[in-house]
């Protein structure tokens, strides 16, 4: 099922780079390229974890496409 | 010891490591052919080390895979491992059963490691066009 996700967005929001965005999940640059592209889904923790740090619940950032 | 070091340095040093013995094994085993006084349970021994190295280095892909801690570049290293596997099987079988009609030379069967290493570059190349990344340097 293809999901699209608002991370650009949100991320634009604070003013953050990937690589900035990238830090805060831990995470790679290319994991967070891949995620706002659509490339890559990432698992359910990594999504609990993006949406803890925006602080906003898992489906305001990932939805049904 | 290694547990300071990132997934990626940890798999470059055991590498290393694990070349310098392949390399050091290569030596030995070459040197001890030319010699006709070398015993043949001996010889057999040495013979085996190189093959036990490359085991090691497919130890050290696994290793990588397990330690690696960001989940979208572990995927990358799967699915190159995965492709390179199919490369390598594809071409050992082809060219297996060209050999079996004698249609081509046989070779000798380490080579199929050697063309798995091939593939490990043709999964990279088809990770950039399918995920705009290289992934990590295997």
């Amino acid at each position: 099922m293809p999901v699209k996700n608002r991370l650009k967005v949100l991320r634009a929001e604070r003013d953050w780079s990937q690589q900035d965005l990238a830090a805060r999940l831990d995470v790679s640059r290319q994991s967070v390229n891949a995620i706002e592209t659509g490339r890559y889904d990432p698992s359910l923790p990594l999504a609990f974890k993006i949406a803890d740090l925006f602080g906003l619940p898992i489906e305001e950032i990932f939805q049904r496409d | 010891m290694l547990a300071k070091f990132t997934a990626q340095r940890r798999y470059f040093l055991r590498l290393a490591v694990i070349m310098a013995l392949y390399c050091a094994a290569i030596f030995v085993a070459v040197t001890l052919r030319k010699d006709a006084a070398t015993p043949p349970a001996l010889m057999a021994a040495v013979a085996l080390v190189p093959g036990i190295c490359i085991i090691g280095v497919f130890w050290a892909i696994g290793r990588l895979i397990v330690e690696e801690p960001d989940e979208f570049l572990r995927m990358l290293i799967v699915r190159q491992a995965l492709i390179a596997t199919a490369f390598a099987l594809s071409l050992a079988s082809i060219h297996g059963f060209l050999s079996q009609f004698q249609l081509v030379d046989r070779v000798d069967a380490y080579w199929v490691a050697v063309l798995w290493c091939f593939g490990l570059a043709v999964g990279q190349v088809i990770n950039r066009i399918q995920y705009g990344t290289w992934g990590k340097c295997l």
